[in-house]
Parts: structure tokens; C-alpha cells; sequence
């Protein structure tokens, strides 16, 4: 078995939501990304792990265009499209939970979940005044939270900075799995988090993917990686090392390919 | 809906937090403090009331309505001025330079009108371009230079001092030798016995304008949430630095509405006036309980601010005090609002 031999189980000949063709990234003379490339197909969970310094946090950010990439190709659906801000990223249904969580501590659950896409109430006042919806947003919000099955957050107008870590987790899980979205993309969500808190956002995840919606996790923990991932995509040295399954490989051998003591 | 709401609501009461048990272990101080974590203008009301009623025991012409109206309209370029400065601290920047470009543009305002014949709503316009203009400049070096606000006006405080003394010629344009339209804010008018000034009724417009626009429209929400975590509002999609330069700008359009209460106020524009006024508008924010750190925080917080400061003032004068107990008083008064304010800010962890 050779890197370039992609196991893709139960998605035969589909096509890939997200792919990415030879991302090459440079920071002055280090080199990010070295020719890069992925696929992510309809319902599955996608991990990418790797060693510090193996470009996993460079590859999420050229996928969500917090950076852009120097060259190579994103395709949407088959559709080639340039990111130049987290914005247009999130245009095409690509949201992104990152690590540090990317949440407003002041605000509200309902607030931060609208957070760069508030609504207006209808007619002059929303139109001329410019008022926000914000019972409409907070109704909305509580919908939305029900539909994903996110059952840790009832009050959707306590300020996030009151809430436990899982919580906090969750909002920005559900931030991104929200509004007919197509990938979500998590970096490290179980790093700062207890057991079982770790647990119940996992089992997010695996929600997600029931309901369709494909996951890109990245986690340094390999039981986490081991547990809920379809596939797993190793990066080394800014390239791919490897693109393995649970089944095809062992959480050991995943560790050999990450630090190089073995070749997939 | 609410159907599911319910089906949703039983596992959910089933795991209670570690966290929340660990909150349920209130003191009477722990649960003081929730409250005031809530309502953030609760405090500096609680004072402003305390101040009143002390001050009103002290002296019998405390609480009397000509002194009253006479503390609003000393508060009315302060309590301006700090609209300005609750909008730059709430994005977690600060502005030294507020009263310098608020005088250098009541001085465009009165020089263009005196000594070049402008018409009096022209200069006024005028006025407004040098405050947005200012407002540009300093928005431009926060934004595009990645300079800390502090520094960068620390900088312009002095380059706009110096260009009002440069353009002024150091002289002071009387209030007599202007339109009447241009001191129409140190106007008053009766309000059953109270009399208020045009340049009160101003302020007061322009808080309830600014509170509304931080309150409910998507911009105040963005502007609150740069000032909370600025990274997260980027990755949140937020613009953050067309926020930040619309904020400094907005900033500028209030200096020069103040410029133009300042020169009603004193009746004149003076290139030497309000050389406190940078730090007092810092001071009613800071007394009204916005957190210097950003995203925390109201404007109407700096208007109780603004009328603590006054009140204080005016109270411990009429009780006869030097004025240098006046200032003591004020230090005092900073010192114990930022420290109410760290303590309030612990119930986050």
C-alpha cells in the first residue's frame, strides 16, 4: 500500500464535496505546505492528523481561506473557487470550528451563533433602521440547536463566557453545522475538554455525519481520531504521508507513518 | 416546536455541570456581583444616586433646580466627548485625542465664520469634515500600521494641538462676534422651572441615537465583538477593520457635534480651552463601568459617568472644598471603578 492508494469505503465513485490539488504554502523560507492534496466525500468523517509542525493548522486554514494558498487548486462540488477571507469559505458552505473557538465571550449563545450574518426585522425598521431580529434570531437559534440535537444548551441568551467548556464547544459546533451548511471543519474541539465532555462532542460529530453533513477533525488524540473517524489523512513534513482507515491500520502504525519511523 | 422543545428539555436536566453546581455555592457577595456582572450600568447609578443624596444633605443648594440644570449643561461637552470615547474603548482601543480635535474643529468652525465669511452652516460642516477627518487619520494608523490606539493618539493629540495653535494663531474667536446659530447650543430654554441648554438636549440626542445603533443594528453587535476578541470576530467573518475605521470615524462625526456645543457652553472657541478634556472623557467611561479591555460595556454607563464627575465637582465645591479636592476626589473615584469593575469581571472564570 503506497500513499497515493486512497481507501474511500462505501463512496465508491461519488464525488467529493471538497478537494484540494496540490496546496503549496510558504512562509518566507519555511515551507508550510509542500503539494497537498484531499478529498472529502458526502457523510463521512475526514481526520488529519499529524506533528506539530506537519502543516495540519497551514491545510485547514488554505481550506477555510484564512490563508490563501501560494498555488494549487480548491474544487466546491467539482467547482474550482479561490478563498481569499474566512467569508468566502463560509459562502460555500465550508464553517469552521477553530481551536481557540472563535467565540465572543460577551455575547450571547443566540448572538454568537448569528455572529457576521445577523438578520433585520422586516419593513422599514429592519430596512431603513437597520434593527436586528433578535427575538427572530433567538427563535431561529433554539431551532436550530433542537434539529442538531444539541441538548447541553437550553438558554440561548446566556453570555457564552457562563458557560462550561463543552458548552462553549457546542456553540461553536452548532455555529458551524448551522444554516445549511456542506463541510464542517474542527480543529482539535476535544483539546481543553474533559471525558465526558469529550464524549458528547464527539458524539456531535458522529451526529453530524448521520445526518450527512461531512466532518474535517483535527485532533492530536488518537483514541478521539481512532473513534470517530472514516478516514484518516497523516501529514508529515507539510506533505501527506498517508491516507489511512481504522480498520486498515492501527492507532501504533498511524503513529509510526506521523513521525516517520514507517512508510504506509 | 414547542413540542420538541420539551421532548428536548428532560435529558438535558439530567447531567447537571460541574460547573453550574460549583456556581449554585453563592455568597450574598458572589450573587452582588452576578447581579452587577448583568447590569453593568447598575453600579455607576448606585453611586450617581448615593453622590446626589450625600451632596443634597450637605448643602440645601445642592439639590436646588437652577444647580441641577447648571451640572448638566457643565457635563454636556464631557458627556459628548464621551460618546466618542465609549465607542473607541468598547472595540478595546482608547483616544487621547478627543478634546484636541474637538477644539481644533470648533476653532475651523469659528475662524471660517469670523475671519473668512463662511456661512454659519457651511463652517459647521466644516467642523464635521475635521472631525471625520481626524477620526480618518487616527483610524488609518490603527488599521493599516497595526499601531497600538493608544500611541497613535498619543501622537495625534499633539500634532492636533499644534495644528489648532498653528491655525488659530493662539486667539480666541468670542461668542458675541459669531452667528447666533453657532453658540445656539449654549441656548436655554425653560422646562417647567428647570432652564435646559439646546447643547443638553444635543447630548442627550446623540445618546440615545448611539445607544440604539450599539443596542440594535448588526454594527453595534460587530462593534462589541471586535473589542471582545478581535480574532474571533475575524474568523467569525466580521470586517474588523472596516468596524474599527467606521467606529473612529463615527467617533469624529460626535467630536464635531461637540465642537459645536463646547463653543455655546463657553461662549467663545478658544485654542487654549479643554486641555482635561482627553482624559475626562476617559474618566466618565471608565466611571461608567465600560471595561478598558473592550466589548464590555454602554454608553448610557458614560453618561452616568459624566454626571458622577460633575456631581462630584459641583457637590464638593458647594461644600466649600478647594478645588484640588474636586481632583483628589475624581482620582479616587477612577481607582475604585476600575477596581469594581476587574472584581466584577472575575465571575467569568
Amino acid at each position: 500500500m503506497t500513499a497515493v492508494d486512497v481507501p474511500t469505503p462505501a463512496t465508491g465513485t461519488r464525488q467529493p464535496i471538497l478537494q484540494a490539488r496540490n496546496l503549496v504554502k510558504t512562509f518566507g523560507k519555511v515551507v508550510g505546505l509542500d503539494g497537498v492534496s484531499l478529498d472529502l466525500y458526502p457523510g463521512e468523517v475526514l481526520a488529519i492528523i499529524g506533528d506539530n509542525g506537519a502543516g495540519k493548522s497551514t491545510l485547514i486554514k488554505c481550506l477555510t481561506g484564512a490563508e490563501i494558498p501560494d498555488t494549487g487548486e480548491l474544487l466546491v462540488s467539482g467547482q474550482q473557487v479561490h478563498f481569499k477571507r474566512p467569508q468566502d469559505a463560509r459562502a460555500h458552505g465550508i464553517e469552521t470550528v477553530y481551536q481557540n473557538l472563535a467565540v465572543s465571550p460577551a455575547l450571547d449563545v443566540a448572538s454568537n451563533l448569528f455572529l457576521g450574518r445577523e438578520e433585520r426585522l422586516p419593513g422599514p425598521l429592519g430596512s431603513l433602521f437597520r434593527v436586528l431580529d433578535t427575538k427572530g434570531m433567538r427563535r431561529k437559534a433554539k431551532a436550530e440547536l433542537i434539529r442538531l440535537g444539541i441538548s447541553t444548551l437550553q438558554d440561548v441568551t446566556v453570555p457564552v463566557e457562563n458557560l462550561s467548556g463543552g458548552q462553549r464547544q457546542a456553540v461553536a459546533v452548532a455555529r458551524a453545522a448551522a444554516f445549511g451548511s456542506k463541510v464542517v471543519v474542527l480543529d482539535e474541539p476535544t483539546a481543553a475538554l474533559g471525558v465526558r465532555e469529550s464524549n458528547q462532542v464527539l458524539q456531535l460529530v458522529r451526529d453530524l455525519r448521520d445526518r450527512g453533513l461531512p466532518v474535517i477533525l483535527i485532533s492530536h488524540n488518537m483514541p478521539h481520531v481512532f473513534d470517530v473517524a472514516d478516514r484518516i489523512h497523516i501529514q508529515r513534513l507539510g506533505k501527506c504521508a498517508a491516507t489511512i482507515t481504522p480498520q486498515s491500520h492501527s492507532m501504533t502504525d498511524a503513529v509510526a507513518i506521523m513521525t516517520g519511523a514507517a512508510t504506509a | 416546536m414547542t413540542q420538541q422543545q420539551q421532548a428536548a428539555g428532560p435529558p438535558a436536566e439530567k447531567h447537571s455541570d460541574p460547573a453550574e453546581e460549583f456556581m449554585d455555592r453563592s455568597t450574598p457577595l458572589s450573587r452582588i456581583r452576578n447581579v452587577l456582572h448583568r447590569y453593568p450600568a447598575l453600579s455607576p447609578t448606585i453611586v450617581l444616586l448615593v453622590a446626589v443624596v450625600v451632596f443634597g444633605v450637605l448643602n440645601d443648594r445642592f439639590l436646588r433646580v437652577e444647580n441641577l440644570s447648571l451640572i448638566t449643561q457643565q457635563v454636556s461637552v464631557v458627556g459628548t466627548l464621551a460618546i466618542a470615547q465609549t465607542l473607541i474603548i468598547l472595540t478595546a482601543g482608547i483616544d487621547l485625542s478627543v478634546g484636541a480635535v474637538m477644539i481644533l474643529a470648533s476653532m475651523v468652525v469659528a475662524q471660517t465664520t469670523v475671519n473668512n465669511g463662511m456661512p454659519a452652516p457651511l463652517a459647521l460642516v466644516a467642523g464635521l469634515v475635521v472631525g471625520l477627518a481626524a477620526g480618518a487619520l487616527n483610524g488609518f494608523l490603527v488599521t493599516r500600521f497595526k499601531l497600538p490606539p493608544f500611541i497613535v493618539t498619543l501622537g495625534t493629540l499633539n500634532i492636533f494641538i499644534a495644528l489648532t495653535l498653528l491655525y488659530s494663531g493662539g486667539s480666541t474667536v468670542r461668542g458675541s462676534s459669531m452667528p447666533a446659530l453657532l453658540t445656539w447650543m449654549g441656548s436655554t430654554f425653560p422646562v417647567g422651572p428647570v432652564r435646559i441648554s439646546t447643547g443638553v438636549v444635543a447630548m442627550l440626542l446623540l445618546y440615545i441615537g448611539v445607544a440604539f445603533i450599539l443596542g440594535k443594528t448588526a454594527w453595534g453587535r460587530h462593534v462589541y465583538a471586535v473589542g471582545d476578541d478581535k480574532e474571533a470576530a475575524r474568523l467569525a467573518g466580521i470586517p474588523v477593520n472596516r468596524v474599527l475605521m467606521s467606529v473612529y470615524l463615527a467617533a469624529g462625526a460626535v467630536l464635531a457635534v461637540g465642537a459645536w456645543i463646547q463653543i455655546g457652553r463657553t461662549n467663545a472657541a478658544s485654542p487654549n480651552a479643554g486641555v482635561d478634556l482627553n482624559l475626562d472623557s476617559i474618566t466618565a467611561v471608565v466611571i461608567g463601568g465600560t471595561s478598558l479591555f473592550g466589548g464590555r460595556g454602554s454608553v448610557w454607563g458614560s453618561l452616568l459617568g459624566a454626571l458622577i464627575v460633575g456631581v462630584f465637582r459641583n457637590g464638593l465645591s458647594l461644600a466649600g472644598l478647594d478645588v484640588l479636592f474636586q481632583t483628589l476626589a475624581v482620582g479616587v473615584l477612577i481607582i475604585v471603578a476600575v477596581s469594581v469593575d476587574q472584581w466584577i469581571r472575575k465571575v467569568k472564570s
